[in-house]
């Protein structure tokens, strides 16, 4: 049964140094203050899993909490590179990061499989792709009803995910709205879960197929309102292409990254930036 | 070329046109998204948009700056999670054609978006493959559309992030549920289809104005020219006046924010 805690507790609690985190939110829902939490207190060694990077973790591999990401899709979406990911990967700052590379839909139905509790996803991929020389984690094996070949990936498992969402109710279950992405498979494939929602409220007041979460698989709840700027939350507040866009120039440069990252984060004791 | 347009509005109208009424087509970011819903604005009122957020037959009223906008699911018929979008509706073989950009591509039309140089020292780190790698195998055929130059159009890629035919023009040859792949290339300077037999990419038409030199000098391989090379249909004044309108909406709903 999920617990209404600070995100600071929170975060205390569930991610331990050397913890397999899963942060998600497709583009939508990008669950960035409970990002900024890790970073403010210093959690190392972190494996990060996530489908696409995106800022978050851009600014968590650039102070140095990462030292493994898995991922499918690395950039700046409509802006450009990730340049604190590709300076870790490029060059070693602030340490040098281990990379696993998948396709969208490889992670996808690994989460999927996760969810299920099963040790692999299968999944008609990778066909002709060089992915499968550089991840030692792709592998084929045949139908035996049909004999294809079909790709194989381990179930991603984190030991703790985090996403974002609109509001819980009064006993903590919580409703996902518009962009769904693989919140919900990230949850319950998880050992532990951390949601931050926008509003707590009476209640959900959602039609029958809503995307709703319970109680009972989450870990935590916390109320962030605001959590998942500059990305956005359908019906609430919408991105920030303006702080993507100067994220840029911002990110370009290890000087002007720490001084950000001074001023947004570290100095802002708990609220989102 | 044509005082009345652009090269790239050239490319953007020349790719739109390559989408049929009513197929269903998963849309990736940037160019092809941009032709994608010029087609729907213009001669394919009811081709089917989708992208890989999980957004169902999407009308967006401005092109989206990233894969998830909040404008691709508001005007979604409706939206699906990250995991059936990419079990169900691709790999179920629910989509006509993938539509696809990329940082490189060779004359086997095979995709590089994920780093140049080598992979374990790259000397530039690109995003990656995303949806790509699979919407290539698993839609009817694939659209590429992206501006030519010789550090883009490479005779074999680094990386074979997304197949085109492979290294050697066979890799769907006896491949089980695999879709046609690369059918069309559509460039600023001209349109290329993969041989019948050897599957290398060949001009097929040549945009207005553009030479066979343009095109030699802008492709990092020795490029053949089909027997029947055509001149490319310049755009007419709709399709212009569309694009340069759903340009501009575009960019005034992205500087807002």
């Amino acid at each position: 049964m999920s617990e209404f805690l600070p995100l600071a507790e929170a975060v205390d609690r569930y991610v331990a140094d050397g913890a397999t985190v899963a942060l998600e939110g497709f583009t939508h829902l990008i669950p960035f203050a409970a990002g900024h939490e890790i970073i403010r207190q210093k959690k190392r060694e972190l494996t990060l899993i996530r489908m696409t990077p995106d800022l978050i973790y851009d600014q968590m591999i650039g102070a140095g909490c990462a030292k493994k990401l898995i991922f499918s899709w690395g950039g700046n979406p409509g802006v450009g590179s990730l340049h604190r990911l590709r300076d870790a990967v490029e060059h070693g700052w602030p340490h040098p990061i281990e990379i696993l590379e998948h396709s969208h839909a490889a992670m996808a139905n690994a989460f999927e499989a996760g969810a299920a509790g099963l040790p692999l996803a299968i999944l008609r991929g990778y066909i002709g792709s060089d992915l499968p020389k550089v991840n030692d984690q792709i592998k084929f094996i045949e139908c035996p009803f049909t004999g294809e070949r079909l790709a194989a990936v381990p179930s991603i498992r984190p030991d703790v995910s985090i996403v974002h969402a609109q509001k819980a109710d009064r006993h903590g279950n919580v409703l996902v709205e518009g962009i769904v992405g693989v919140q919900k498979e990230a949850v319950m494939a998880a050992k532990h879960s951390i949601v931050t929602v926008e509003e707590i409220v009476d209640e959900l007041d959602c039609g029958p197929n809503a995307c709703v979460i319970p109680a009972w698989v989450i870990g935590a709840v916390c109320a962030a309102p605001g959590g998942a700027r500059p990305s956005y939350t359908h019906g609430y507040y919408p991105r920030s292409n303006k702080f993507y866009k100067d994220w840029d120039p911002i990110s370009r440069d290890r000087e002007a990254f720490s001084a950000w990252l001074d001023e947004h984060v570290f100095h802002t004791h708990g609220a989102s930036a | 070329m044509s005082e009345h347009y652009s090269a790239a509005e050239m490319m953007t109208v020349t790719a739109s046109r390559a989408l049929r009424n009513g197929q269903s087509c998963f849309v990736g970011i940037g160019l092809p998204s941009e032709a994608a819903n010029l087609a729907r604005l213009t001669h394919a009122p009811d081709v089917v948009l989708i992208y890989e957020s999980g957004t169902l037959e999407t009308k967006p009223e401005v092109l989206p700056l990233s894969i998830g906008d909040g404008e691709l699911c508001e005007t979604a018929l409706t939206t699906v999670s990250v995991p059936e979008m990419f079990r169900y509706w691709v790999q179920g073989g629910k989509i006509d054609v993938g539509f696809l950009g990329a940082a490189q591509v060779d004359k086997y039309a095979n995709l590089n978006t994920t780093l140049i140089g080598d992979y374990r020292e790259p000397k530039v780190r690109l995003p990656g493959g995303g949806g790509a790698p699979e919407m290539a195998t698993c839609t009817g055929e694939i659209f590429i559309t992206l501006k030519h130059s010789r550090r883009t159009f490479v005779e074999a890629v680094d990386f074979v992030t997304t197949v085109g035919f492979g290294r050697d023009g066979t890799a769907r040859d006896g491949v089980p549920n695999i879709g046609a792949g690369p059918t069309r290339v559509i460039t600023d300077l001209c349109v290329m289809q993969p041989d019948p037999a050897t599957k290398e990419l060949t001009v097929t038409s040549l945009h207005p104005g553009i030479s066979r030199e343009d095109v030699t000098g802008a492709t990092g391989w020795d490029i053949a020219f089909a027997d029947d090379l055509t001149t490319t249909a310049e755009p007419d004044d709709n399709e212009l006046t569309v694009l340069r309108e759903l340009k501009a909406r575009t960019e005034r709903h992205h500087s807002e924010a």
